[in-house]
């Protein structure tokens, strides 16, 4: 498997750590126990497109996300995921 | 004639160099053979037709095919060490000096004990692992599992490590391509003259495929000559490699491809500095797959008697080695294909006794042919095989209609007809489709990048492989941008193909469908009929298809007659799973040089050398090599060394190399801030100057990891981690600060590497520092207060970073710097603190230190502890945020009855402690409802005179003075110990400020 990485371009899949789910958000510092645990546990198990967390740390330590099908392993896309998971003001 | 005349060596053709003889032995017997022969070619040609025994019948076997595929031809090639069990002998090629031996037999191959297992046939029938053994259950382990061990099997490992080196390697390419046939070397040519970078890959020594065994005609020149022009023409291309003896072997995501190269396996011995194979992972925008065509058997009672072979293996016998496999040769086809076989064998002046053909009807050519040889033609089926010693000897047909024949032979070919190699098109779970004109499976579609050409796409006539070969290699090379002249396409004729379906021939006698794993026509039938019926059961069940050869001439038969007894079509039974690799690749070649010391990388602290020079002894952490102690003359074990290393910094000073840690600086405006939301106390409070302890947090609020933080200056942070996390923090770190808190300024720069850290400690340390440091830095404790921490001048101008913290309990410093100086800092404490004693100390005594003083480490870390287990929930700050903090609060995490960290020590004071040990109250049965906890970390403890430990035990802080039991099972222990404060030493930590 190879990753675009959008500073260092193409590289190997042992250049990158996988994380998972790039979806949830950590909660705002008020949202409660439940909304951390949700973010903490819970996933859901996609087959087909997913957005996902790959760090590049035999490259440029920049996490990203990336797009990928975990039916047939494609990646569509993938951008730096800066911000991806900060809390959303007022969540 | 004698052995070793290749009697049964042709005297004019084939691919061998006649002037270069080589001496090889088969089971301790000498033979000649040639340069350009396999081992299964020389064996041909000198007459040797029994070459193994079966699996599990112990059936005499001789050599099925020409190829990769082979199923029975396996040995063991070379010897001692570099034995490699269940070498195929059709692969392996011929060197001066090649040993081999036959498997799988005892005491000989001729005679053969195991031999009787057929007698007992019946129990060894499909699933019998399952269901003969059962019973008495204690007979499965010590009588029955042993004897079919010894009795089934193959080869033998050798059993000593490998003494030869595997290498593995990158390449890139806009093209590679899998086989070179003449659908591979036509795709090569286009692809190559396209301006395209192409590798191509083929698992023989000789390029060519089946062109080398079966000729023909291209540009109206003959193969060999056709060959030798496009083998010269891709040569002189600058961005075309050849790669012999590679197997394109997987096919992985992204265009990433495995093969094996067999650099020096047709050598003795791979020459000095050199590898024996070398991995290649091959990263191609396109592929070809040109990997041909296998032929298969026709299943029927005798099949696997030695002398029957592959139509076309016989074809790569005589006409590419030159080798006769029989003198009076039986065709048994069912297509158009397999008389080429005869055409082969009148050609080099042997006889054909007659040829089989379950087809209705022969074309008017054959016939003439037949006419004019004078042999029959026999429209039916081998019904049976009447072996002699030297293999087949009478064949037994039915003929269509009922009559029965006997043809009387010492060799009979077979063609079933072709399955093209769907196997790397397939290996991203595709399922090939069936096409009833060559009543085979073909690749539906392929993984992207890639297309199959030629016979492996289930075109099988020459004109048909050249056309498809050099237009896939034409596309491949314009998908990949490359858009040069192609020139012309090579051309040749098309072969009729006609074949009437046969797979099995109903008989008496076993009719071997896998004949590596013995699996018989019965045995797939016996599966229908115990409910096995789904391809992928068939195969589990009676492991067709799951030797070494991965059921390359088997597969296919065996859901044939699993169709024809379920009434079902052959693509309606389907096909099981295709998975890589395509032939076996040694795990060798997977690790590479990745093994013995250099299975990891090693770390050498700073100091190491010095370290080394003072006789240390090293301890493996992680990667890293530590100093573990600092033996003595006269020392009679580590105990000693190391009660000598903590006396002398209780007393005295030492020091330690503790350059592992992880080190991190973090700068920027928001540091404190981007702190404080990732340790669970503050850190924009800490004041420039000072250091702090700090604990981290996973955000489902158990203990991370933990260390000493300094502020260098208002924006700037030096964070220390632990030896073991130093790489997972900073990718922790990084996600917090990408992705969780990008609204932060700050930065993180990882510089453990940067940084030669040693701690300085004992009584005498301020002494030690005063002859390193400037003598204008003060370090009395006013201007170098305890937790002070900034920058200062050594003797000399090198700045260093100077810490005030202790992690032994004593007036200590930690002293950094770069990392090129660390050798010298240690040369230099040495002679420094000459005057003052100074002992160097390793992690041993470090270790013993930190448990005195009742700090955490490793095994208090470990993963299921909060804060407030280790006694740190007060450092839980409420005024801010942090990761890990709501989780933290949960109700499980914070209930008073959970395992904290307390201090242990046994009640006899002669008594050793031990970690593992569990903690039971006194009166209670061992077990795990009366199991309170565990001892953690122990030492021997030189200030006290006792073993003392740590401990997680339930309430632990509250049962001060109370006496339990710590019960050891794993090492037969069982004793009193009394929980204690967990500061064995100093409890109030004068030492460390004064």
């Amino acid at each position: 498997m190879r990753i675009i990485c959008p500073f260092c371009g193409e590289r190997e899949l042992g250049e990158f750590t996988y994380l998972g789910d790039a979806k949830p958000q950590r909660p705002a510092a008020d949202a409660g126990e439940d909304a951390v645990y949700d973010y903490v546990y819970l996933r859901d198990n996609i087959a087909g497109v997913i957005s996902e967390y790959w760090y590049h740390g035999g490259g440029c330590r920049a996490w990203l996300k990336v797009t990928r099908n975990t039916l047939t392993h494609e990646i569509s896309a993938v951008e730096p995921a800066a911000g991806a998971g900060a809390a959303k003001v007022g969540a | 004639m004698m052995r070793g005349d290749q009697a049964n060596r042709l005297n004019n053709g084939g691919l061998i160099d006649r002037t270069a003889p080589l001496s090889f032995r088969f089971d301790g017997k000498n033979f000649l053979g040639f340069k350009g022969d396999t081992l299964a070619s020389a064996l041909v040609a000198n007459g040797i037709k029994l070459v193994g025994r079966s699996f599990k019948y112990h059936r005499p076997r001789g050599i099925l095919t020409a190829g990769s595929e082979e199923p029975n031809a396996l040995v063991e090639l070379r010897s001692g060490a570099r034995r490699e069990p269940n070498t195929k002998a059709t692969t392996a090629e011929l060197y001066e000096g090649l040993e081999a031996a036959s498997q799988n037999r005892w005491p000989s191959l001729n005679f053969d004990v195991m031999s009787v297992n057929q007698l007992f046939a019946p129990i060894f029938v499909a699933g019998f692992y399952y269901k003969t053994f059962m019973w008495p259950a204690k007979f499965w382990e010590a009588i029955y599992e042993p004897a079919i061990r010894r009795a089934a099997g193959l080869g033998r490992a050798a059993g000593v490590s490998d003494p030869d080196h595997y290498d593995k390697a990158w390449a890139h390419c806009d093209v590679v391509i899998a086989g070179s046939g003449p659908a591979g070397l036509a795709a090569a040519l286009a692809a190559g003259r396209s301006g395209a970078r192409v590798i191509l890959c083929e698992e023989d020594f000789v390029l060519g495929g089946r062109l080398l065994a079966d000729g023909g005609t291209i540009d109206g020149l003959p193969a060999a000559e056709w060959i030798a022009g496009a083998v010269a023409e891709l040569t002189a291309m600058p961005d075309v490699r050849i790669m012999r003896r590679t197997t394109l072997f997987g096919v992985y995501d992204g265009g990433t491809y495995g093969a094996i190269e067999r650099v020096n396996d047709h050598l003795p011995v791979p020459p000095e500095h050199q590898v024996r194979q070398r991995l290649w992972r091959i990263v191609a925008k396109r592929c070809v797959v040109a990997a041909g065509a296998i032929e298969r058997p026709i299943v029927f009672a005798g099949n696997d008697t030695p002398g029957v072979m592959m139509a076309s293996a016989m074809r790569s016998y005589i006409n590419r080695y030159a080798a006769t496999p029989a003198r009076r040769i039986a065709l048994f086809t069912n297509n158009e294909d397999g008389w080429r076989t005869a055409e082969t064998a009148i050609a080099a002046g042997l006889q054909v006794a007659a040829v089989i053909d379950a087809r209705p009807d022969v074309s008017p050519a054959h016939r003439s042919l037949a006419s004019k040889g004078g042999f029959p033609v026999l429209h039916g089926s081998v019904s049976a095989v009447d072996r002699g010693k030297a293999g087949v000897r009478k064949i037994s047909v039915a003929l269509t209609g009922g009559a029965r024949a006997e043809v009387e032979a010492d060799g009979l070919a077979v063609s079933g007809g072709w399955n093209p190699a769907v196997g790397l098109t397939s290996y991203h779970r595709g399922r090939p489709k069936w096409r009833d004109d060559i009543a085979a499976f073909v690749p539906d579609g392929a993984p992207p990048g890639m297309v199959a050409a030629g016979a492996a796409n289930g075109a099988f006539g020459l004109g048909a492989c050249l056309r498809e070969g050099f237009e896939a290699g034409a596309a491949a090379a314009r998908d990949a941008g490359r858009g040069g002249n192609i020139g012309s396409m090579p051309v040749a004729d098309d072969e009729a193909f006609s074949l009437t379906p046969l797979w099995h021939v109903a008989g008496n006698g076993k009719a071997f469908v896998d004949q590596q794993h013995d699996v018989t026509a019965s045995d797939v039938e016996l599966a229908q009929r115990e409910g096995f019926q789904s391809v992928e059961h068939l195969k589990r069940y009676t492991t067709l298809g799951m030797a070494t050869d991965q059921g390359k001439t088997s597969n296919v038969a065996g859901l044939a007659i699993m169709a024809a007894v379920t009434g079902k079509s052959i693509p309606e039974t389907g096909t099981t799973i295709y998975r890589p690799p395509y032939v076996p690749v040694a795990i060798g070649a997977f690790a590479g040089h990745h093994r013995d010391e250099n299975f990891h990388a090693t770390r050498l602290t700073p100091s190491h050398h010095w370290a080394a020079e003072q006789g240390a002894v090293f301890v493996d952490t992680g990667l890293w090599k530590r100093a573990q102690w600092y033996p003595r003359a006269g020392e009679k074990d580590w105990l000693e060394s190391v009660t000598r290393e903590v006396k002398a910094v209780r007393s005295g000073v030492g020091f330690c190399d503790v350059s592992t840690l992880g080190k991190i600086d973090v700068h920027g405006p928001d540091a404190g801030a981007f702190l404080d939301r990732v340790y669970i106390n503050a850190f924009s409070s800490l004041a420039v100057g000072k250091a702090r302890y700090g604990l981290m947090l996973r955000e489902d609020g158990i203990v991370y990891d933990d260390g000493t933080t300094s502020r260098l200056a208002e924006d700037h942070y030096f964070l220390t981690t632990t030896t073991a996390k130093a790489g997972l923090v900073m990718q922790h770190l990084e996600f917090c600060r990408q992705v969780l808190f990008p609204e932060l300024d700050v930065q993180l720069t990882s510089v453990s590497d940067q940084w030669a850290q040693f701690s300085i400690a004992g009584p005498k340390t301020r002494d030690l520092l005063k002859e390193i440091v400037d003598p204008a830095e003060d370090l009395s404790n006013e201007g170098f207060p305890f937790m002070g921490a900034r920058e200062v001048k050594l003797r000399g101008g090198l700045k260093a970073r100077l810490f005030r913290i202790s992690f032994s309990g004593e007036m200590a410093f930690e002293i950094s710097v770069p990392a090129r100086y660390g050798e010298a800092m240690a040369r230099n404490l040495m002679l420094a603190g000459k005057p003052f004693g100074v002992t160097p100390y390793g992690t041993e005594a470090l270790g013993v230190m930190r448990i005195e003083k009742g700090h955490v480490a490793g095994p208090e870390l470990n993963g299921t502890t909060t804060a407030g287990d280790l006694g740190l929930g007060k450092m839980m700050s409420t005024k801010k945020d942090f990761i890990g903090r709501v989780m933290a609060g949960r109700e499980a995490l914070t209930v008073p009855n959970r395992q904290v960290v307390v201090g242990i020590k046994p009640t006899d004071k002669a008594r050793r402690l031990r970690s593992g040990a569990h903690i039971i109250p006194k009166g209670e049965t061992p077990g795990p409802e009366n199991d309170q906890g565990y001892v953690t970390s122990v030492c021997f403890s030189p200030v006290l005179d006792q073993w003392i430990g740590l401990g997680l035990v339930e309430r632990g802080r509250e049962r001060i003075g109370e006496i339990v039991r710590a019960h050891d099972p794993l090492r037969g222990e069982d004793y009193d110990v009394e929980f204690c404060n967990s500061v064995f030493y100093d409890p109030d930590g004068g030492r460390q400020r004064g």
